[in-house]
């Protein structure tokens, strides 16, 4: 587990440091937008890594509900606090990209709303597991919420989608994006997904460590 | 114990504590008219601001009073332990979530019924007229706010921090809701057709089905000690 976390956390600081150079050099100015256009780089793979993360929780939760093993339960909790901050970094550099763009730090597109939204449904998750003392309880509660919390995301995407749309058109799904500007941004995905992995086992390592730690206290 | 004897069973119960007590009823209606007072003052003084803002209003309300309604499903089991007791329930652990949707239900459609006629009387709208599509509406947010309320509201209940996190656990979930009634009541308050809009009413009926189905499946997990 350790070499393998190793292996990834080399592996995600390569990547990045390539998807950095293949954005911030290599790769075209943006037609329209010019250079400020190059915080999708970052933009786009935060969330997409965010969504992956809380797929996880999701799917853990089940697990942890059907099987009752700690293990599923650690990884739920580690990947919603990875979660957490990559949603934390797409809400930042969004604000950042949409002053220059829109004009405005924040505005209440759909997009925008949901994103948020999504932020604080986990973060109300992580929030719930800090108060619950007993470790099983707090599993169970927390699992119950990561399922609502996902299914409720999807109809938060639908609902504020119909009530505003400001934001452009995910690139991505309409198939629009120049293939200079495909490569650094699928290159920049795989290194975001890869710092995931590498933080979720590292999570992982420390949930153990504390209850481990937890456990010793409470014996001794 | 059939889950379905076990919701009737949970539902008589707290009805003749409801009967008795009258605890939930006078709270919330003593709440909602304060509600509505504030509202007024908080929105400006001309008819056509407090008719502008009255749809949001309107759930905002509910919400607000309906938190309260969620957290005291669980409180006054609470009291002389009866939770441990309703826990060691043999049968299926859902008939007392339904049990309790259905009565946590019951008690926001009477008080938002109050809340609308006070609307009327305060903010001069006509609300008589309008009554008939607003009542879907009313039913339909309201079971998906109670589905997700009542199993947030078992969650925190033996919580210390149980006052802040059953909000900051609940709102965030409740956009849809917000968005999709609130829009729907927009419509009906100017007399129109729902089925002008009718894929919000398509949103409200696949969040209730959704929710409730989940918190029937989960709540036991919540239970169990």
């Amino acid at each position: 587990m350790d070499r393998l976390a190793r292996i990834l956390g080399v592996g995600a600081g390569a990547l990045l440091a390539i998807g950095l150079w293949l954005g911030l050099v290599q790769a075209p100015p943006d037609a329209v937008q010019g250079e400020v256009q190059r915080i999708m780089y970052v933009h786009v793979p935060s969330i997409m890594t965010a969504y992956l993360a809380f797929t996880v929780v999701l799917v853990a939760s089940v697990a942890y509900l059907l099987r009752g093993t700690r293990s599923w339960d650690r990884l739920a909790h580690a990947s919603a606090e990875v979660g957490v901050v990559f949603t934390g970094i797409t809400l930042a550099t969004g604000s950042i990209w949409g002053k220059p763009t829109w004009g405005v730090w924040w505005t209440w597109d759909a997009r925008l709303t949901g994103t948020a939204v999504l932020f604080l449904i986990y973060v109300g998750y992580l929030m719930l597991r800090s108060v619950v003392d007993d470790r099983d309880r707090a599993g169970r509660y927390a699992a119950v919420v990561g399922i609502l919390g996902f299914f409720d995301i999807i109809f938060t995407h639908m609902a504020v989608k119909w009530f505003r749309t400001l934001h452009q058109p995910s690139s991505l799904e309409r198939g629009a994006i120049d293939p200079a500007l495909y490569l650094p941004l699928m290159v920049n995905l795989g290194a975001f997904v890869t710092l995931y992995l590498y933080l979720l086992l590292r999570r992982v390592r420390l949930v153990v460590l504390e209850e481990a730690v937890e456990a010793e206290v409470l014996g001794g | 114990m059939s889950f379905l004897k076990l919701t009737g069973q949970i539902l008589r119960k707290d009805l003749r504590i409801e009967a008795r007590s009258r605890e939930g009823v006078n709270t919330l209606l003593f709440f909602s008219a304060l509600l509505v007072f504030l509202f007024r003052f908080a929105v400006g003084s001309t008819e056509a601001q407090v008719r502008q803002a009255a749809p949001g209003l309107l759930w905002l309300a509910f919400i607000l009073t309906g938190l309260w309604g969620m957290a005291r499903t669980f409180q006054i089991e609470r009291e002389n332990d009866c939770l441990e007791f309703l826990r060691l329930t043999p049968g299926d652990l859902g008939g007392l979530y339904l049990g309790k949707v259905l009565i946590g239900c019951g008690l926001m459609w009477a008080t938002e019924l109050a809340i609308v006629a006070m609307f009327g009387l305060f903010f001069h709208i006509d609300v008589l007229p309008v009554i008939g599509p607003l009542v879907p509406i009313l039913l339909l947010g309201t079971l998906g706010f109670v589905a997700i309320g009542t199993l947030f509201a078992a969650i925190t209940a033996h919580l210390k921090a149980r006052e802040v996190l059953l909000p900051l656990l609940l709102f965030p979930l409740m956009v849809p809701i917000l968005l999709a009634a609130g829009r729907l009541t927009n419509l009906a308050l100017a007399g129109e057709s729902l089925w002008a809009e009718a894929h919000w009413l398509r949103l409200l009926i696949g969040f209730d089905v959704v929710f409730v189905v989940l918190g029937y499946l989960t709540f036991p997990f919540v239970m169990e000690d």
